[in-house]
This record gives structure tokens, sequence and C-alpha cells, in this order.
């Protein structure tokens, strides 16, 4: 449909005969990177220790930011891999450190929903989603332009500038607040 | 259509979005603690993510539309992480446990 991918990530590769080979070197990246997210989110929601599904999760979205590169965002690929695994994942495995001690940790079924129904549930939404990407035909309507960096940054001070201010205004309202609940009780 | 042209299919994205989001459902339903449910949580943003930008490369006019939004969800689910984690950590220092059948303090 269109070779932009394949040419960014392959783009010193340039003989005729050698776009081709480009081009399928960038379909088995992918699947590898397919076959890694799906590996991380199963680590990431049937682990049994929480630091397996941390680390599962940061594999996990190792390859969604591989997934946003081929989807022409580089930009957000980087995001991806500098607040999500360089900041969320270090913060949820501190929270495991100072808040789930594992030896107190219970196992077993965690309520009624668990086990097979919760099984059934998830199969269920994910085969509807499934189902509706299957049937539904997608308008696609002509690209404006490329997106590049530049393009992102202007829209971003221009048109969704007050969405942005309001974004800064509520992380540091989180920061703010976060502190504040974790530190009640500690002077104690 | 050949296995190695999957990355330029859109159904392939939907399809990847809809088994994040199906095993962030199990993983919020079945986990026993809290920071477990937070990470099944991450899951589903993370589907939610890949589907903005799959609809952004495939359909849309303004390919930068797509990615602004997917930042803001990123700042969204950072701040959503911080303090859902504090929460985490002050339940903790209360109760000595994050086991979700444990805290039913407020249970009728």
């Amino acid at each position: 449909m269109n070779p932009t991918v394949a040419t960014g990530a392959m783009g010193f590769l340039t003989g005729d005969g050698l776009a081709g080979y480009a081009d399928a070197i960038a379909g088995f990246v992918f699947l590898i990177m397919l076959a890694i997210t799906v590996i991380g989110g199963l680590i990431a929601c049937n682990a049994e220790r929480l630091v397996c599904a941390v680390s599962g999760l940061a594999l996990c979205f190792v390859g969604v930011a591989a997934i946003y590169y081929y989807l022409n965002s580089p930009f957000v690929a980087m995001m991806q891999m500098l607040i999500y695994v360089g900041a969320v994942c270090i913060t949820i495995a501190f929270a495991i450190m100072l808040a789930a001690p594992e030896d107190s940790q219970k196992n077993g079924p965690a309520g009624p929903l668990s086990g097979p129904l919760a099984f059934i549930t998830a199969g269920l939404v994910t085969m509807g989603l499934i189902g509706l990407a299957v049937n539904t035909t997608f308008a696609v309507l002509p690209k404006l332009n490329m997106g590049g960096v530049k393009l992102i940054g202007a829209e971003l001070l221009t048109s969704y500038s007050m969405v942005f201010e309001l974004v800064s205004i509520v992380l540091l309202i989180a920061i703010i607040g976060s502190l504040v609940i974790a530190r009640h009780g500690r002077s104690k | 259509m050949s296995i190695l042209s999957l990355h330029n299919n859109l159904n392939t994205y939907l399809f990847l979005a809809a088994i994040l989001f199906g095993m962030g459902i199990y993983g919020l339903v079945t986990r026993r603690t809290l920071v477990g449910m937070l990470i099944a949580s991450e899951l589903i943003l993370a589907a939610s993510s890949i589907n903005f930008m799959a609809f952004n490369r495939f359909t849309a006019p303004d390919p930068t539309v797509g990615q602004i939004f997917t930042l803001f969800i990123m700042a969204i689910a950072a701040a959503e992480a911080a303090i859902g984690l504090s929460i985490t950590i002050a339940v903790y220092r209360n109760y000595k446990t994050v086991d979700t059948e444990d805290l039913v303090d407020l249970k009728g």
C-alpha cells in the first residue's frame, strides 16, 4: 500500500533488487516485534510474581514502540520508550519493592469472576473487537501531509495549545497529589 | 497477500490491539493485588494507543492528530500510574496489605 515504512527503515538500500529484500526484512522484523508484544503481554497478565509481570510489561512496551515505528511515527516510538519503558515500568517496580512483599502474597483465584470465567470474558471481548475490525469497511481519506516531528510541534503549540497546557496542569497536580498521598503517615 | 507484508495492513494492528485489550481485561479480573491490576490497565491503555495510531496511519487525512492524541494518552497514563502507585503505597501503610480481598472496609 505504502512503501514509506520500508524506505524509512531500510533507506540505505536503494537498488531495484535490494528494495524487495529490504521490504522482506522489514516484514520479518515486524513479525518478530508482533511476537514480542504478544509474549510480553501474556507474561504481564499471567506471571505469578509481580516482578516478572513488570518485566513482561516492559517487553510488551518495547514491542509496541517498534509497532509505532512501523506506523510512520518514530517520534511517538521514542516517547513510548522514554515514558513507558523508562518511567512507568520503573515506577511500578519501585511500588512492588515498597508495597507488595512476595512472601505475604496469597495464591489461588481472586474471586468469582477469575479463572475460566475471566478467560471467557476476555476472549469474548477480543473476538468482538476482531469481528468489528473485520466486518467494517473504513473510509480511507487522502493524506494532507506526512506528519513529521516539525508538524507535530507546530500543531501542538497552535491548534492543541489549550489541551497541551491542560495536560501540563494535570501532570503537575498528579505529581503534587501523589507526593501528598504517599507522604501521609511517613513522619510518624 | 504475503505474510511479510502484514505491516502494511490495517487489520493486523487492529487484531493486535484487540488481543492486548483482552489480555488487559483478563489481568484486571484475575489479579489479586492492586499493583497487578495497575499493570493490566497499562496493557489496556497500550491497546487503545495502538488503535489510534493505526487509524492515524491508514485512514486519517492529517497524520499529526493521532500522534498528538497518543502523546496525550501517554501523559495521562503517566499521571494515572503515579497517582495509582502512591494510593497503593498509602493503602499498604494503613492495611499492611495490597490484596484486594482484604480491603473490605467499605464493603456493605
